[in-house]
């Protein structure tokens, strides 16, 4: 994988969790959208939560030149500058939606990546700050739930299936905001998805995983003519050539017209 | 009569802030996963339900009497024996409806689960402050039902307060012991006075629970 500067995510975990056993060695570029893509039950949302330490297996967890796990270390969750959204919104239902939204944004530091206004326009919320959670639909739920965490000013943004509960509807409308969001802000991003197609329209870099492990990734640059890509699958060694395929295969992508 | 129902009020009233106090923390604890050692000390909580009061009575009135080695600590300043005081009374009180207030305020922990505080982490709170901004607002009612069953439960008892207590006039003596007294001296007006007011008292009482219970909080705006 290539370096550019901004540093790298990277995790060694190993450990068993309800029926299987998770062995992954995570290595991806702190910056743009990586997407994690695999079955469900693989492990993909296990290996997220230990990235932000509400799970905790046996291993590494670095950012940039922070370790936040390692032998005899552990950074307790609220300690990580990580957001985390959740396949349901898990609002706090005591407070209003614009109590959520200060909810992050009083704990976080002195806002460096998205002010109240910003995070409330960028995921059109004028119209429903003073509703309860409870009045809401799916799709606001969890447009509300992604600028309350952008409002904690996270420095890695980690998005667990956030439009897999939601109906058609709900999740078109947060795929367009999250489009918005991702463009918008310079915040790099692990998005977990069972969803091939979700992870093309987003992530600069596929890692697939399957039954506890990581088989395949892939970087997604623009797409190469096939005279490059040719020329640069045959200056590689058999072994990447496999890799590559087997992850293009678990991404769904099929072989290209000849 | 007045100073019994005085004193009654008083006893429930102290007795519940500290149930509430003490029992919130224990309460929050049996609500997380745990071993076999968990639910001994839930059951230890909750043996006062099952044993007669007497009993309890019997064994407090030995804990806090003058030669118990629980009160040897107490001599230092001069403080002989918590039996037959209002203090006696409290603690009293407190171990006799400590599962009136763990039990709600369990249920309502366990309600809430795991992923609300999860939330709070992600966004920065440290453990303490999400219990104190998401966990206490989320479990209004269950310290709403606590403190009713409580004070209610506390104004009811009569065998832990006889044994314990003593039925001092004007330290000890509370309304349920007094109506007792009226009786024996066949007192039946000022009996009734009492009783029909406890009468009334209870229904309240069951019924705010019960209202409380389906979700209709009467005391919100």
């Amino acid at each position: 994988m290539s370096d550019d500067g901004r540093g790298t995510i990277a995790a060694t975990l190993r450990g068993r969790l309800g029926g299987f056993g998770l062995d992954v060695a995570l290595l991806a570029p702190a910056s743009g959208v990586t997407a994690l893509v695999g079955p469900s039950g693989c492990g993909k949302t296990t290996l997220l939560r230990c990235l932000c330490g509400l799970t905790r297996l046996a291993g590494r967890v670095s950012f940039r030149d922070e370790v936040w796990q390692e032998e005899g270390r552990f950074v307790a969750p609220h300690r990580r500058p990580v957001g985390y959204v959740f396949q349901e919104a898990s609002l706090f239902p005591h407070l209003s939606v614009r109590g959520n939204l200060e909810y992050g944004l009083r704990r976080a530091p002195p806002a460096t990546m998205v002010s109240f206004a910003q995070a409330v326009d960028l995921l059109g919320l004028a119209a429903l700050l003073d509703r309860a959670p409870g009045t809401l639909s799916g799709g606001e739920r969890q447009r509300v739930a992604l600028a309350r965490t952008l409002l904690a000013q996270p420095a890695l943004l980690l998005l667990d299936e956030p439009v897999s509960a939601l109906d058609a509807e709900g999740r078109a409308e947060v795929l367009d905001r999250l489009d918005g969001v991702i463009r918008s802000l310079d915040v790099p991003v692990i998005y977990v998805t069972h969803d091939v197609a979700e992870a093309r329209r987003f992530a600069s870099r596929i890692v697939a995983m399957r039954a506890g492990r990581i088989v395949g990734e892939a970087a997604l640059a623009a797409a190469p003519s096939q005279e490059e890509a040719r020329a640069s699958v045959a200056a590689m060694p058999r072994d990447e050539v496999e890799r590559l395929a087997a992850a293009a295969l678990v991404a769904g992508l099929s072989r290209p017209p000849e | 009569m007045l100073d019994v129902v005085w004193l009654t009020a008083r006893l429930a009233t102290v007795t519940t802030v500290v149930l509430l106090v003490l029992g919130a923390p224990l309460a929050w604890w049996l609500s997380r996963r745990g071993s076999w050692l968990k639910e001994a000390v839930a059951a230890l909580a909750a043996m006062p339900i099952v044993l007669p009061p007497t009993v309890l009575g019997f064994y407090l009135l030995l804990a806090l009497g003058p030669s118990s080695p629980l009160m040897a600590p107490l001599h230092v300043f001069g403080v002989r024996t918590l039996a037959f005081t209002f203090t006696g009374l409290v603690i009293g009180s407190v171990i006799y409806s400590l599962p009136f207030a763990v039990q709600p305020l369990r249920a309502a922990f366990e309600a809430i689960g795991d992923r609300p505080l999860e939330a709070a982490a992600t966004l920065r709170a440290s453990p303490l402050d999400a219990a104190l901004s998401v966990e206490l607002p989320l479990a209004r009612r269950g310290f709403l039902t606590a403190a009713i069953l409580v004070f209610a439960h506390t104004v009811g008892e009569f065998g832990v307060v006889l044994m314990i207590g003593g039925a001092i006039p004007g330290q000890t003596e509370v309304m349920s012991i007094k109506i007792y007294e009226f009786v024996e001296a066949s007192d039946y007006a000022g009996a009734h006075w009492l009783a029909g007011g406890m009468l009334i008292f209870a229904f309240v009482v069951v019924f705010v629970t019960l209202l409380v219970g389906r979700g209709l909080d009467p005391f919100r705006r």
